[in-house]
C-alpha cells in the first residue's frame, strides 16, 4: 500500500508539472498559451456495442489564456493544478469544496476573486482529469461519502476490519474512493448486489433483513450514485463474479441512472471502462409493473414536460435502442404516469420485500 | 355657471319653517306649495359681481397655493420670476438673492418645523416707479406681459400679487417692497395689501428710506408655509432654474441658515425677446370680433395687415375678396356671419409661419453651461430645435442630457472596500433618469406625467442609444434629462403653470430634440463601452498573468525565473489587445472630441468638447471672477462643430451680437485678437 502510495505521486505530480511547462514554453515562443482538452459532452461519446460501454472520443477543446473568454478559465486551471501538486506533495486527500477554498482569493489589485463559487472549481477538476488521463483519486480529491452498503462481505479499510454482515441496519459508508489500495474486499460470500436508487428502500430492505434471506449485498447511492459506490459496484462484480441489479424508481431519472450504472456516464465517459457494468440487469421498477402488481392508478405521479423531455432524449440514446428499451420507455410515456419505489407501500409496508423482489428474482423478470 | 350654482345650493337650503319674505311680483305663488320657487327678482338681488381676488382667494389651488409646502415654492417662483424677466428685459445680468427665514412667532423653531416664513427676493434689475407698486403687488390680473405677445416667464400678471394675498390671507401680513430705480433716485418703502372685494390695492406705509443697493426691487412676503427639502422643494426649484439660467447668479440662504450660491457661468445676456403681434392662425373667432371694435385701422384690410402678423397688404386684399368683404369696409361695421366668414377664409388662407425672432432660446452653450455647472456627469450634450408653430404660436424647443459619473466619482466606486464573498456580487444599479422641465425658463416641478415633455421622453425608445429602458418607464442610468419649451404662449394645462399640454406639433419637436441628444449620446456610450471593453480585456490578462506565473512557479517548485515569463506574457497580451488603437479608444492619446457637437466630455485626463465653456466655468467657480470670452467659445465651436448646419439655419435668436457684450454690467470686453466673426461652417 505505501509503496503504491509514493510511486503514483510523482506520476500524477509530472503531469500536472506538465502544465506549467506548456505555459512558460508558450512563452518563450510568444505563443498562445493553450490546454487541450477532451471535450465531456453527448458529442464526444460514443457507445461501444461491443463492450456495452459509453466511451469519449478524441474531439478536444482548446483552453487558451489570451482569449478573454477562456482567460479565466485558464487561469483556474492552473490555479487548480498548483493546489493538486500541493496536495501529492504533502500526500494528503482532500474534498472538492477544500479545493475551492484552497484556490480562492481576491487576485491583487482588484476586487475579482479567482472563484466565486465550487461550481466553477468542480468543473475544473474534472477538465484535469480528462486532460492528464489521471483518476480523481490519483489526484488525491475525493467527494463526499455518499452511499451505504450491508451484507454478507469485509472490507478491510486503513487496517480495519470490517464486516458488513455485522453492521445493524445501519451498514458501511461507502468511502469516496474504493481502489483497491484504499479499500480491501477481503472476503465476499454474497450471491449478487442488489443496487437500490433510494436510501428510502435500502433501509426498508436493510430492516427487513432482506441481504440475509437472499445472501445478497445491497448498496444504495442515495440517488444518482457516486463514484465510491459505481467503484465498488463494479469491484464486487468483476473481481467476485457477481451479479449486479438495479431497483429504481420508475421515470427518466432513474432509466437513467440505470444506464449509467450499466454503460457510464457522458461526463465522466473517461472511465467507463472502471465504472460501467455492462451486465447490470434493471429489475424494476418497470412501466410494466404497476399492470403486473396491480399498483392502482392513484398512486402514480403525471410525468411533467420535463419527464417527457428527458424521456425522449433517452429514447435516442444509442444504448436504449434495444427494443425491449424502446417498448419499455413508451409505455411510460404512453401511460403518462410515473411511479416512486414508495408507491409499493400502497400495498403493504414490507410488499417490496416480501411479494414483489422475490417475485422479481424467481421469474427473472429483469430488464438488459 | 357659478352663479347658477350659487343660487341652486341657496334654494335647496332655505328650510320650511323660516317663511319667506312676501314677494311684490309673485302672482303664481299658491299657498298649498311647501316648496319655495324664488323669483327671478329675488335671484336678481343676489346676483352680484365677483371680483378676481375674491375668486382666487377661494380658488387658490388655481395658483398653485393648494398646500402649505408648494404655497412657499410658488411664492419664491413668483418672485423670482419677475426678477428675471424685469433684469433681462431692462438688460441687465441678473444678481437675485433669495432668502428664505422661519417667521414663526415665539420660540425659535426648527425650519422643518416652522409653519411661517419669510421670503425676501432682491434683485439689481431696474426698479419700479414709485406709482405703480401699489397696483403690481396688489392688483390681481396687473401687468405688462397679458397683452403683449412676447416671451416672458409671467403671463397672465396674476402670480406676485396672487403670492401676497396669499400671504394676506394666511398670515395678515402686509407685502413690503423696497425699490430704487437708479442711484441718484431714492429708495421707496411700501406696504401694501388688496382689498379683495375691489381688487385695488391699499397702501399701508409708503416712504423714503435708505437702502444699500444702487438699483433693484426687494419684495418681502409673510406667508404660512412648510419647508421640506427633496422632490418639488424650493432649493430644488432654485437649482433647476440656475441651470436654465446660467447667466444668473443666484444666491439662496435657507431657512436652516445655510448660504448655497449659485455662480453666473454664462456672462452673455439671452437675446432680448421681441413683442410680435397675433398671427391669423393662433386667433379664435371671439378674439377676431374683439379685435375688430378695437383697432385703430379704418378699414378691414388696414386691420388685417396692421393688427396681424404676417399678413402684408396684398394677402388683406385677398382675404377680404375671398371673404366677400368690401376691403375699404369699416371693420367696426363688421358683424355676424360676415364676420363669421373673413374669420374662416383667413384660417383658409395661406400665411406664412409667424417670424421667431420674438423667441429667446437659452441656446445650446448656455444649456450645456448650466449643465455642467450644477449636475456632475461625463457627458453633457444640448439641442436647440429650430423654431416651429403650434396654434399660430411661435415656440422653440430645446433639449440637453447630463449622463454618468464624473471619472473620479467612479474611481471612488470601484475601491474594493474588502473581498467579496461568496454569492455577494455587484450590487444592480437601478438608478432611472431624471426629467427637469422649463417653461420660458422657469422649471417646472409639479404634474410631471402630465406634461408633454415628459410624454416625449417615455415614449423615446432609449434603447436604441444604449440605455437600458423598461416598458413605459423612463430610462435607466445616473442621467439627467433637460427639456425647455420657449414660445411667447406656453400652453398650460392649467393656470398654476405646472405642466405643458400636450400639443402634437410640441410633441413631435421634443421628441426630435430628443432623439438628437440620445444619438449623441448613443455615439458617446457605445464609444465607451468599445473602449471599456478593450481596456477590460487587456485588465484581465495583466490581472490573470501575475496568477498564472505564481501558480507556475510554485508548480516548478519555486525555481522559475518570474519576471522573465511575466514579461514575456505581458508583451502577448498587448500584442493581442490592439496595442496603440486601444490606447487611442481609451482617450489616453489625447485624440478630439470625438466628433459630437455642442457636447462636454469628461474624462479622468480631462474635458473635451466644448472645452472653453467648461473650463470657463471650472476657472470661475475657482476664482469666483467672471471673464466673458463669448467670441472665443463661438470661434471654437465653429471650428469644432463642421455638422451642425442646424445651427445657422436657425433665425436669428442665437445670433450672438457685440451689442449684447456691451449691456454687460462692468463692461468686461472681449479679447481684441479674439473678436473675429464667427467662422461659418462648409
Amino acid at each position: 500500500m505505501t509503496t503504491t502510495k509514493t510511486k503514483k505521486p510523482t506520476v500524477v505530480e509530472k503531469k500536472l508539472i506538465s502544465l506549467a511547462d506548456i505555459v512558460i514554453q508558450a512563452a518563450e515562443r510568444s505563443k498562445d498559451p493553450t490546454l487541450q482538452i477532451p471535450i465531456r459532452a453527448l458529442s464526444n461519446v460514443a457507445f461501444n456495442e461491443k463492450k456495452g460501454l459509453i466511451e469519449m472520443g478524441s474531439k478536444k477543446q482548446e483552453r487558451s489564456f489570451f482569449n478573454v473568454g477562456m482567460a479565466k478559465r485558464f487561469m483556474q486551471t492552473v490555479l487548480v493544478a498548483d493546489a493538486l501538486s500541493e496536495l501529492q506533495r504533502a500526500d494528503l486527500t482532500t474534498s472538492l469544496r477544500e479545493i475551492y477554498y484552497r484556490t480562492k482569493h481576491t487576485i491583487k489589485d482588484s476586487h475579482e476573486n479567482t472563484f466565486d463559487a465550487q461550481d466553477e472549481s468542480d468543473p475544473v477538476i474534472e477538465d484535469l482529469e480528462v486532460s492528464l488521463a489521471a483518476l480523481r483519486e490519483e489526484l488525491h480529491v475525493s467527494a463526499e461519502n455518499r452511499g451505504s452498503i450491508v451484507g454478507p462481505v469485509i472490507f478491510g479499510d486503513d487496517g480495519d476490519r470490517v464486516d458488513c454482515s455485522k453492521l445493524g441496519k445501519g451498514g458501511y459508508s461507502v468511502p469516496s474512493i474504493v481502489e483497491p489500495e484504499y479499500l480491501e474486499i477481503r472476503r465476499c460470500t454474497a450471491d449478487f448486489v442488489l443496487l437500490v436508487e433510494k436510501g428510502t428502500q435500502w433501509n426498508r430492505l436493510s430492516e427487513d433483513k432482506f441481504w440475509r434471506r437472499y445472501n445478497c449485498i445491497l448498496l444504495t447511492g442515495n440517488g444518482q450514485p457516486p463514484r465510491g459506490v459505481r467503484r465498488l459496484a463494479c469491484r464486487l462484480h468483476e473481481e467476485h463474479r457477481l451479479p449486479v441489479y438495479v431497483l429504481v424508481d420508475n421515470d427518466p431519472w432513474g432509466y437513467y441512472i440505470y444506464s449509467v450504472i450499466k454503460q457510464g456516464s457522458i461526463n465522466l465517459a473517461f472511465e467507463s471502462e472502471r465504472m460501467a457494468i455492462p451486465k447490470a440487469k434493471f429489475v424494476g421498477l418497470s412501466s410494466a409493473d404497476p399492470e403486473n402488481y396491480e399498483l392502482p392508478r392513484n398512486v402514480g405521479i403525471k410525468l411533467n414536460d420535463k419527464d417527457i423531455a428527458r424521456a425522449k432524449e433517452l429514447l435516442n440514446y444509442q444504448w436504449f435502442k434495444k427494443p425491449t428499451w424502446q417498448a419499455e420507455i413508451k409505455r411510460m410515456l404512453a401511460s403518462g404516469l410515473k411511479y416512486e419505489l414508495d408507491a409499493l407501500a400502497n400495498k403493504d409496508f414490507q410488499f417490496l420485500t416480501k411479494k414483489y423482489l422475490p417475485k422479481k428474482l424467481q421469474e427473472r423478470d429483469w430488464l438488459d | 355657471m357659478a352663479k347658477q350654482n350659487a343660487s341652486d345650493s341657496q334654494a335647496r337650503t332655505k328650510s320650511p319653517v323660516t317663511p319667506p319674505t312676501p314677494e311684490p311680483a309673485a302672482p303664481k305663488k299658491t299657498a298649498a306649495k311647501q316648496a319655495e320657487r324664488v323669483t327671478a327678482v329675488e335671484m336678481g338681488a343676489r346676483q352680484r359681481e365677483i371680483s378676481v381676488s375674491e375668486f382666487f382667494t377661494k380658488n387658490r389651488h388655481l395658483l398653485g397655493f393648494d398646500n402649505p409646502r408648494k404655497a412657499l415654492l410658488t411664492c419664491v417662483k413668483e418672485a423670482v420670476d419677475n426678477a428675471l424677466d424685469a433684469c433681462e428685459e431692462a438688460g441687465i445680468l441678473p444678481d437675485v438673492t433669495v432668502n428664505l427665514e422661519v417667521a414663526t412667532s415665539g420660540g425659535p423653531v426648527a425650519a422643518s418645523q416652522a409653519n411661517r416664513f419669510r421670503v425676501t427676493v432682491t434683485d439689481n434689475g431696474p426698479g419700479i416707479v414709485r406709482q405703480q407698486i401699489p397696483r403690481i403687488f396688489a392688483k390681481l390680473l396687473y401687468g405688462s406681459k397679458f397683452h403683449r405677445l412676447r416671451m416672458s416667464r409671467g403671463q397672465q400678471g396674476i402670480g406676485i400679487s396672487a403670492a401676497g394675498m396669499y400671504g394676506q390671507l394666511t398670515t395678515g401680513k402686509p407685502v413690503k417692497i423696497i425699490s430704487r430705480i437708479s442711484p441718484k433716485a431714492a429708495a421707496h418703502f411700501f406696504e401694501v395689501q388688496i382689498d379683495t372685494k375691489k381688487n385695488e390695492p391699499l397702501v399701508h406705509e409708503n416712504k423714503q428710506i435708505d437702502w444699500e443697493q444702487p438699483r433693484g426691487t426687494q419684495v418681502t412676503l409673510e406667508v404660512e408655509g412648510k419647508y421640506q427639502k427633496g422632490r418639488a422643494s424650493v432649493d430644488e426649484w432654485l437649482e433647476q432654474t440656475s441651470i436654465a439660467n446660467p447667466h444668473v447668479k443666484l444666491i439662496y440662504r435657507t431657512p436652516e441658515g445655510e448660504t448655497k450660491e449659485y455662480p453666473r457661468t454664462y456672462h452673455e445676456l439671452p437675446p432680448q425677446p421681441r413683442e410680435i403681434k397675433p398671427h391669423p392662425y393662433g386667433i379664435e373667432f371671439g378674439m377676431l370680433l374683439k379685435m375688430l371694435q378695437d383697432t385703430k385701422s379704418h378699414t378691414v384690410s388696414g386691420f388685417l395687415s396692421e393688427d396681424f402678423c404676417r399678413v402684408s397688404p396684398q394677402l388683406a386684399d385677398e382675404i377680404c375678396k375671398a371673404a366677400k368683404v368690401q376691403s375699404s369696409a369699416n371693420p367696426r361695421d363688421l358683424k355676424g356671419p360676415v364676420a363669421e366668414t373673413l374669420y374662416k377664409s383667413l384660417q383658409e388662407t395661406k400665411i406664412m409661419a409667424p417670424p421667431t425672432n420674438c423667441i429667446s432660446p437659452i441656446g445650446e452653450k448656455a444649456i450645456l453651461s448650466g449643465l455642467y455647472k450644477q449636475i456632475k456627469g461625463e457627458f453633457y450634450t444640448a439641442v436647440s430645435r429650430p423654431p416651429a408653430v403650434y396654434r399660430g404660436n411661435p415656440f422653440i424647443i430645446e433639449a440637453g442630457l447630463a449622463y454618468g459619473n464624473r471619472p473620479q466619482d467612479q474611481n471612488k466606486r470601484q475601491q474594493p472596500t474588502m473581498p467579496k464573498a461568496e454569492g455577494e456580487g455587484e450590487e444592480e444599479d437601478s438608478e432611472l433618469a431624471r426629467v427637469i422641465r422649463y417653461a420660458n425658463r422657469v422649471p417646472l416641478l409639479y404634474q410631471q406625467s402630465a406634461c408633454s415633455t415628459f410624454k416625449a421622453v417615455l415614449s423615446t425608445t432609449w434603447k436604441n442609444y444604449g440605455l437600458t429602458q423598461s416598458r413605459g418607464a423612463l430610462p435607466g442610468g445616473p442621467m439627467v434629462i433637460f427639456v425647455h419649451m420657449a414660445s411667447v404662449w406656453v400652453p398650460f394645462t392649467s393656470e398654476s403653470k405646472e405642466a405643458i399640454a400636450d400639443y402634437d406639433e410640441i410633441q413631435k419637436e421634443i421628441t426630435l430634440a430628443l432623439r438628437e441628444c440620445g444619438r449623441r449620446l448613443g455615439l458617446f456610450v457605445r464609444r465607451r463601452e468599445r473602449a471599456a471593453s478593450e481596456f477590460r480585456r487587456r485588465n484581465i490578462f495583466e490581472l490573470y498573468i501575475e496568477e498564472v506565473v505564481e501558480a507556475c512557479n510554485r508548480l516548478k517548485g519555486g525555481k522559475l525565473p518570474k519576471e522573465k515569463l511575466k514579461e514575456q506574457l505581458q508583451k502577448i497580451a498587448s500584442t493581442r489587445t490592439g496595442g496603440q488603437k486601444t490606447d487611442h479608444a481609451l482617450g489616453k492619446t489625447g485624440a478630439g472630441p470625438e466628433g459630437l457637437p455642442h457636447s462636454i466630455i469628461v474624462t479622468a485626463e480631462g474635458i473635451e468638447g466644448e472645452t472653453a465653456l467648461a473650463t470657463q466655468i471650472e476657472a470661475d467657480q475657482a476664482t469666483a471672477v467672471p471673464t466673458a470670452e463669448p467670441h472665443l467659445q463661438e470661434e471654437k465651436q465653429a471650428n469644432v462643430v463642421p455638422a451642425s448646419k442646424r445651427k445657422v439655419a436657425t433665425p436669428s435668436p442665437s445670433e450672438p451680437s457685440s451689442k449684447k457684450v456691451k449691456t454687460t454690467p462692468g463692461g468686461k470686453s472681449s479679447k481684441p485678437t479674439k473678436t473675429t466673426a464667427p467662422r461659418k461652417p462648409k
